[in-house]
């Protein structure tokens, strides 16, 4: 295996960079899943049957706290990759650790949303607006959660074998991950919780 | 309902006991021939854990044949049916079953297999790597592929087959009006085979980007590799809709969503157009392919280059773009209006242009060319007329205003099988002809091959040109029987024989492959066809490495320069090589995905839990294990290659 150290740590091998394009790709494909959810809750919005319609459920306290919580988790995370460029292992796992303790935490308040919406009848078989509301919002969860777990393996893997080409590659397309969860979640700020407020 | 009860077909009739039975034998023959000539080891060590790009495209080409003949036993069925008016062989329901398994498998498993079959035995030679840039996740996408497929395939004998069409539309594929599990057996068994298609265009984009061989530029890159690249781009941006899509179809028939129902908000159209989003691209995933290989053949056997190299990768990016454009001219008489009607109308006649520019490129090659007429070549030769019957057509479908006389009649399914067969099968059995001696050290024979291809080709017009005219006539697809006095009874007649017809071709083949495993020479060289690519410049059969050396390419065609030009394609010394290790694991967890898609299907919910808990260990143990592969040795490589250039 070639090391070329002119090159950040997880771009240093051929295979490392076949695997961060390789994972640009599929975020080209989680951008088309998530614009074909996006796409049917547009169409579905006005749908809402019997049920309620999103301004009649929406709150905003919990969706800015899940807002900030996760903004700041990318925050963190792209500390983790400053660190981890910098070979700072242990700034990095403790960069990381913030990351996921903040996911879990968005996790928790999206939760606690979703038992809410049950509970004043907005469940997932109320009307197509309600079926595609929590399809959209759970996808993005179970995102997140998946998420989680990848990046607490990371976590173990980092402090057990330390900063190689390997673990730094995980790493790195773990933050491109992360980021992209971000992303989308902007979108479902604006463009649900809003626009579905005003 | 006890237990069991579920598990029954409900609507069994002999036939499908029958196939119980056969079933049950051929397992019980498999599993007691690899006990006896102890091959499990073999087929373990060899086939199940491979990771080798061209074991996964053998693999994926044997599961295309298997598929293309059940696939094959549907249309024989429902062509015997209309056969005569007024027919008994089937129920309606029956035959509801039929089409549907018929068009499911057909696309979705046995043209796309077919067309990765080949993506993965050529495209990594014809540029000069050494395997694809994901080996394990190639065989994580053939496993998923092929548990897919089994998942969809068992419908028929445990619970019984969708049957709302390959389209499923809602609301006749809801829990209303389609009741039993078939439809589950559909969303959950495509959506399995979707998630490895898409890892497959994920792998194809990045090996074609980054592993091509040094010299090569995009734009000296074969035909075949431009087609693939396209292709597989399309894949990556059309295969998630259709993720969504079925996962959206799964949640409205087994959790009571309301996406495509029609009450509380519920909008039918709306699977249509997903459906579609992800349909009409797929047409163009399984033509591009093709197209590839019509350009590598045609150059091959008119023994120059190609013509319009440049225009052919331009068009192909305009029909890539075009492809997402047109989807909604499958549903023109379902009220859309006249404004979006118009422009759907417009966007699909024009893909006729870029792909008229491939049409006269290819005959463009022809002329002034030393046509050698083999059995690839005489594929390629006749699709170009009886695609373009298929297409001329397709631009007649495309006239929205005309469409709500063609509209779900006979002439659609005459239309897309024109289309298809000479455009996507004809390039599979040129390809499978073409390659055949790369892939197994022997050609196929070139007499028999001939006469089959003459016999699929008549076949294909006598099945499918009455259909023309009885649905001018007024012949509504999918109607399982019709009475004498309509007039369609002559027609149906002729196709049914041109059915048989396509059945004995195929039944050619297969027997030409075991009259060419029996009596073909072994003494073939490395170039049977004086080609002109990359891929010919290894051994036949090739290697594990593919190349010993790295080739090193500065033109389109390389290794024709090579030849005749004195291009030097391989410098320098052996060096010891990387590759990959083996793995179980796709296999295994590909086996627990069919184990959750069964679980889904029926709603078993603690299987389906046990087997998302197993999935998900796979995955982490896949994240915690280090690989770093292997190396050949020089000595070993020295070795191989002097017993293979003993042989060739």
């Amino acid at each position: 295996m070639k090391i070329d150290h002119s090159l950040p740590l997880e771009y240093s091998t051929e295979e490392n960079r076949l695997k961060v394009l390789g994972f640009w790709i599929f975020l080209g494909a989680e951008i088309m899943l998530f614009a074909t959810l996006f796409a049917s809750y547009f169409t579905l919005v006005n749908r809402t049957g019997n049920g309620p319609a999103g301004a009649d459920i929406f709150e905003i306290t919990p969706v800015l706290m899940e807002t900030i919580v996760l903004l700041t988790s990318s925050f963190t995370i792209g500390l983790g990759v400053h660190a981890m460029r910098l070979r700072n292992k242990k700034a990095m796992l403790s960069f990381f650790a913030v990351t996921l303790l903040l996911g879990a935490g968005f996790l928790a308040v999206e939760i606690s949303e979703f038992v809410h919406y049950v509970h004043i009848g907005a469940g997932l078989q109320t009307s197509a607006f309600t079926s595609i509301l929590l399809t959209t919002l759970g996808t993005h969860g179970a995102h997140v959660t998946l998420g989680i777990f990848w990046g607490l393996f990371i976590m173990l893997q980092v402090k057990q074998r330390g900063l190689t080409p390997e673990t730094a590659n995980k790493s790195f397309i773990f933050s491109l991950y992360w980021h992209f969860l971000d992303v989308v979640w902007i979108f479902i700020f604006s463009f649900i919780y809003l626009k579905g407020m005003m | 309902m006890g237990f069991f009860d579920r598990f029954a077909v409900p609507h069994p009739n002999p036939a499908i006991y029958a196939s119980m039975v056969a079933i049950g034998l051929t397992v019980i023959a498999i599993v007691a021939g690899l006990t006896y000539f102890k091959k499990w080891g073999y087929l373990w060590r060899e086939w199940l854990t491979t990771v080798d790009h061209k074991r996964i495209g053998i693999m994926y080409l044997i599961s295309a044949l298997l598929m293309l003949f059940r696939g094959g036993a549907d249309a024989i069925m429902m062509r015997a049916q209309l056969a005569v008016p007024d027919n008994t062989l089937l129920d309606a329901q029956h035959y509801n079953e039929i089409f549907t398994t018929h068009g499911v498998v057909m696309i979705i498993f046995m043209a796309m297999p077919f067309i990765m079959a080949l993506m993965n035995f050529v495209v990594p030679l014809q540029i000069g790597a050494r395997d694809v840039a994901f080996p394990r996740l190639n065989a994580l996408s053939f496993w998923l592929f092929f548990m897919g497929a089994m998942l969809f395939n068992i419908s028929f004998v445990i619970g019984g087959s969708p049957d709302a069409g390959w389209t499923s539309y809602f609301p006749l594929a809801g829990n209303e009006f389609s009741q039993s599990v078939g439809t589950n057996y559909y969303m959950i068994a495509i959506q399995i085979a979707g998630i490895g298609t898409l890892m497959t265009g994920i792998n194809f984009i990045t090996t074609i980007l980054k592993m091509r061989a040094p010299g090569m530029t995009l734009m000296k890159m074969p035909m075949f590799t431009w087609s693939s690249l396209i292709t597989n781009v399309i894949i990556v941006f059309a295969f998630p809709v259709l993720t969504v899509a079925l996962a959206m179809g799964t949640l409205d028939r087994l959790f009571g969503t309301n996406f495509f129902t029609t009450d509380n908000g519920g909008m039918d159209m709306l699977w249509a157009n997903l459906f579609w989003v992800w349909g009409h691209p797929e047409v163009y995933i399984l033509i591009l392919p093709a197209f590839g290989i019509y350009s590598e053949v045609i150059s091959t056997f008119a023994r120059r280059n190609l013509y319009g190299y440049k225009s052919m990768v331009a068009s192909m990016v305009v029909i890539s773009v075009f492809s997402f454009l047109v989807w909604a001219h499958h549903f023109f008489t379902m009220g859309q209006g006249a404004v979006a009607n118009s422009i759907f109308s417009i966007t699909t006649m024009a893909i006729a242009i870029p792909t008229g520019v491939k049409i006269f490129n290819w005959l463009f090659t022809l002329w002034k060319g030393k046509i050698v007429i083999t059995t690839p070549m005489l594929y390629a030769l006749l699709f170009i007329p009886l695609f373009t019957i298929g297409g001329v057509t397709g631009v007649m479908l495309g006239m929205s205003a005309a469409d709500y006389q063609y509209h779900n009649t006979m002439f659609l399914v005459a239309h897309f099988h024109m289309v298809i067969i000479p455009g996507v099968v004809f390039a599979m059995l040129a390809g499978l002809t073409y390659y055949w001696p790369k892939m197994f050290g022997f050609m196929l024979n070139e007499r028999i091959g001939k006469i089959t291809a003459w016999t699929i080709a008549i076949g294909t017009l006598l099945a499918f040109m009455p259909m023309f005219f009885s649905g001018l006539d007024g012949q509504a697809r999918r109607m399982y029987t019709y009475s004498a006095s309509t007039g369609f009874g002559v027609w149906n007649m002729i196709s049914f024989i041109g059915a048989l017809g396509l059945a004995a071709g195929f039944v050619l083949i297969v027997y030409n492959i075991y009259h060419s495993i029996r009596y073909a020479s072994r003494d073939i060289g490395s170039d049977p066809w004086d080609a002109r690519t990359l891929e010919w410049a290894t051994h036949s059969p090739v290697p594990a490495y593919n190349f010993a050396v790295v080739p090193q390419v500065d033109s389109i065609e390389a290794f024709w320069d090579a030849k005749k030009k004195g291009h030097i394609l391989f410098k320098g010394e052996y060096e010891k090589i990387h590759m990959p290790n083996n793995s179980g694991v796709p296999f295994i967890m590909s086996c627990i995905f069919f184990v959750w898609g069964f679980s889904f299907v029926f709603s078993m919910w603690i299987p389906v839990i046990i087997s998302t808990i197993g999935i998900f260990a796979c995955m982490a143990l896949r994240s915690f294990e280090e690989d770093h592969g292997h190396y050949i040795s020089v000595e070993k490589i020295e070795e191989t290659e002097t017993k293979l250039r003993g042989v060739s």
